[in-house]
């Protein structure tokens, strides 16, 4: 018990970039591959890792979960009636007496039934026990974000709900790699962390994805692209469509800073001043609706400390102040077109 | 076990009902026939037959990737739709989960305003914003048509709440599925409707699989009908239109004298839970033909049709075929209608929509208020 307790804490290395880690031990994934082979990771290393919620003995329905009860057993990987409430308190439950419990909400549409557990007993445990009692070793894996065909109840972004609870981490990532480290991390941590997955980057995501253990920082947002001219920030599949609305803005001799935020909350800072304060303009998105999302906080953030460096408003380029609709998805999404649209505007102010 | 009394077209054919399991009610109280016409028999004949057959047009269409999205079919159990249709009236209120399109077929929408919604079509029943989980229909109190498993229940019970309140002499038909069973809003909501005693018929689809889990491995009393607890309860074979009909119509008089019921009615759906769903890797095909070829709910109806000769096999092939044409006409006027214009993403949020200010991505692309 005392070398695999050794094993476990040495056997992970935390990076703070992916681009730090110097190993060639990679494979082919993609997003739910990359995932899959986390949670492989945890449930290995950590005896009393559990892993829970809807479908997930028979692979998850996106495939999550893929062969992690043939190896681990019923004991560690099993399947819950179909109770969101039941499956974010019982996580809270075995969390607090010291198992990891990695919960999965299918859908974060349906994340909401659980929203009283999470919010005032998973949130304030250590607060109000005094630190005698906590729940940190309880991760929530859920499901976030448009997929093209998802409308009202297969869409939804709910990161600003939780990241408004203090005591409660969220995290986001872009791509195999982040998501790798950054669950294993999440899933690490001795807080509370929910975990959004985007959906629509399950297959379509693919990178080289180093097989080791690994970790990357939380509260730590990446500069993936640098630029001079202009701070773009996202986090998510919104990564891909800054990255498009930047190549277009190239053409026009606007060189963008895209920034990923990683960490929803507690969010880098720091990062975020450092690039606005050498560009002096900044553009944030993301799909959930434009009032109280990530966007209104982080404005108000960066004004606050920037505010001299500001050649122009910092602008949000979000989903409508609707609920998420139908037929109109390609309408509501924040594009490349819009993005780019927000660049130019901010760049001639 | 069926009875012919005669041969005339308006003469009543009686039906033997198959046996209930009851919870807390006596047995001697629920009837052990049911009485039915010839037309009546041809017409539950029809509706069912266009029920099967709308069901499967949109399996086509979202192979076709002409309806996107997720979509959940209900071929199978069209009695309990044929049953409810038939046991209660439009004054009575329904509410539903997902399995949505034959319930919205017989409260009063056609079948073009169906698959247009799932199309996401203009001419959709709920004008293309709600799409194949959320048909509602004010003027035949059908409430919808809701995603979130389990939300719709204590929602129905406030319905009946209303009506109790208003001191109508109406239900409220809240219905669910085995999966549903297990989310604790079901019993708040129930608690609430016996305390009170409201006029509310939880009525449980028990169609022996939530998505892929079977009620085994999913609940621990799988006696859905025993799961209200202090509330009785009657379990039916929901493949049995009639069976249906009589015990809704109990089960209706039954809520105006005491007070909530629960109904759980055993029933297959042939499709998977959803169209990612094949259905066969929690069951086996084999299973799924034999519960064709056993249990199906309109052949049921179609035997005691041949065995009473109230038809022959080419009249019933008649209403067939124009069921079949009904259907396929809809389809293709469904397919030529327009998508809701843009203008349609940013009304309906608030009751006074144009008095709103609904923000845009952009400042100039918001919608203002009228006053300004």
């Amino acid at each position: 018990m005392q070398l695999l307790r050794r094993v476990y804490q040495f056997g992970s290395t935390k990076h703070r970039f992916a681009s730090d880690i110097k190993s060639t031990n990679r494979q082919k994934m993609n997003l739910f591959q990359a995932i899959n082979n986390a949670l492989d990771i945890e449930l290995g290393a950590n005896p009393k890792a559990l892993l829970f919620g809807e479908d997930v003995k028979f692979g998850g329905v996106f495939r999550c979960s893929q062969g992690l009860n043939e190896k681990y057993g019923t004991d560690r990987v099993f399947n819950t009636p179909l109770c969101e409430q039941g499956i974010g308190a019982f996580g809270i439950g075995l969390a607090s007496v010291g198992y990891t419990a990695i919960a999965e909400i299918q859908f974060g549409d349906y994340i909401f039934p659980a929203f009283d557990q999470i919010v005032n007993e998973a949130a304030k445990f250590r607060y109000r026990s005094g630190n005698q009692f906590n729940c940190g070793s309880l991760t929530i894996r859920s499901t976030w974000g448009a997929v093209g065909h998802g409308a009202l109840y297969h869409s939804q972004s709910p990161e600003a709900y939780f990241a408004h609870t203090p005591g409660l981490k969220v995290v986001v990532p872009r791509d195999p790699i982040q998501a790798k480290g950054l669950l294993l991390a999440s899933i690490r941590d001795k807080n509370p962390v929910i975990f959004f997955e985007p959906k629509a980057l399950y297959r379509n995501a693919e990178d080289e994805v180093p097989l080791d253990d690994y970790e990357l920082e939380l509260s730590k947002a990446e500069v993936v692209q640098q630029g001079k001219h202009i701070t773009l920030i996202g986090y998510g599949t919104s990564i891909r469509v800054l990255r498009e609305a930047a190549k277009m803005a190239e053409k026009d001799g606007v060189s963008c800073e895209i920034i990923d935020l990683q960490t929803i909350y507690p969010y880098d800072g720091q990062t975020l001043v450092e690039s606005v304060k050498k560009t002096g303009r900044c553009i944030i998105t993301h799909e959930a609706p434009q009032t109280c999302g990530m966007g209104a906080e982080l404005s108000a953030f960066i004004q606050e400390k920037c505010f001299l460096h500001l050649e122009a408003p910092i602008r949000r380029i979000t989903g409508y102040d609707t609920p998420f609709p139908l037929v109109h998805e390609p309408i509501y999404l924040p594009d490349k077109f819009k993005i780019y649209e927000a660049i130019k505007e901010s760049v001639n102010y | 076990m069926i009875f012919r009394i005669s041969r005339s077209c308006f003469s009543s054919i009686s039906v033997k009902l198959p046996s209930f399991k009851v919870h807390h009610l006596e047995l001697q109280q629920l009837p052990k026939t049911a009485t039915t016409t010839s037309s009546e028999l041809l017409a539950y004949y029809k509706s069912m037959q266009l029920q099967r057959r709308m069901e499967i047009a949109c399996d086509n269409l979202y192979k076709q990737r002409l309806i996107r999205g997720f979509l959940h079919l209900a071929d199978g159990q069209e009695s309990i739709y044929e049953g409810l249709h038939a046991g209660l009236t439009y004054d009575d209120c329904v509410i539903t989960a997902y399995r949505d399109h034959c319930i919205a077929l017989l409260r009063g929408d056609t079948p073009h305003q169906i698959i247009a919604e799932m199309m996401a079509k203009q001419t959709g029943s709920t004008k293309g914003k709600g799409g194949s989980m959320h048909y509602y229909k004010k003027a035949t109190n059908f409430y919808g048509g809701h995603g979130i498993v389990g939300a719709q229940i204590p929602l129905g019970t406030g319905l009946a709440f209303a009506q109790k309140y208003l001191k109508k002499p109406n239900v409220t038909l809240i219905m669910f599925g085995d999966g549903a069973a297990n989310q604790g809003q079901l019993y708040e909501a129930a608690n609430m409707a016996q305390l009170w005693h409201l006029p509310a018929i939880y009525f449980i689809e028990n169609n022996l699989f939530g998505m892929g889990t079977s009620i085994d491995r999913a609940s621990a009393n799988t006696k859905f009908y025993t799961r209200g607890d202090v509330i009785p309860g009657i379990q039916i074979d929901g493949n049995n239109v009639f069976q249906v009909r009589e015990t809704l119509k109990f089960a209706k008089k039954h809520c105006l004298e005491k007070g909530p019921i629960f109904i759980e009615a055993m029933t297959y759906r042939y499709h998977g839970h959803s169209m990612s769903d094949p259905g066969v890797t929690y069951r086996t095909r084999e299973e799924v033909q034999q519960q064709r070829k056993t249990r199906d709910c309109i052949n049921y109806v179609k035997n005691i049709i041949l065995e009473n000769k109230v038809a022959d096999e080419h009249q019933l092939e008649e209403i067939d075929n124009s069921t079949q044409n009904e259907i396929d006409i809809a389809v293709e006027q469904a397919k030529v209608d327009p998508v809701p214009p843009s203008t349609e993403l940013t009304t309906d949020v608030y009751v006074d929509n144009e008095n709103h200010f609904i923000r845009g991505i952009l400042y100039k692309d918001s919608v203002l208020p009228k006053s300004q």
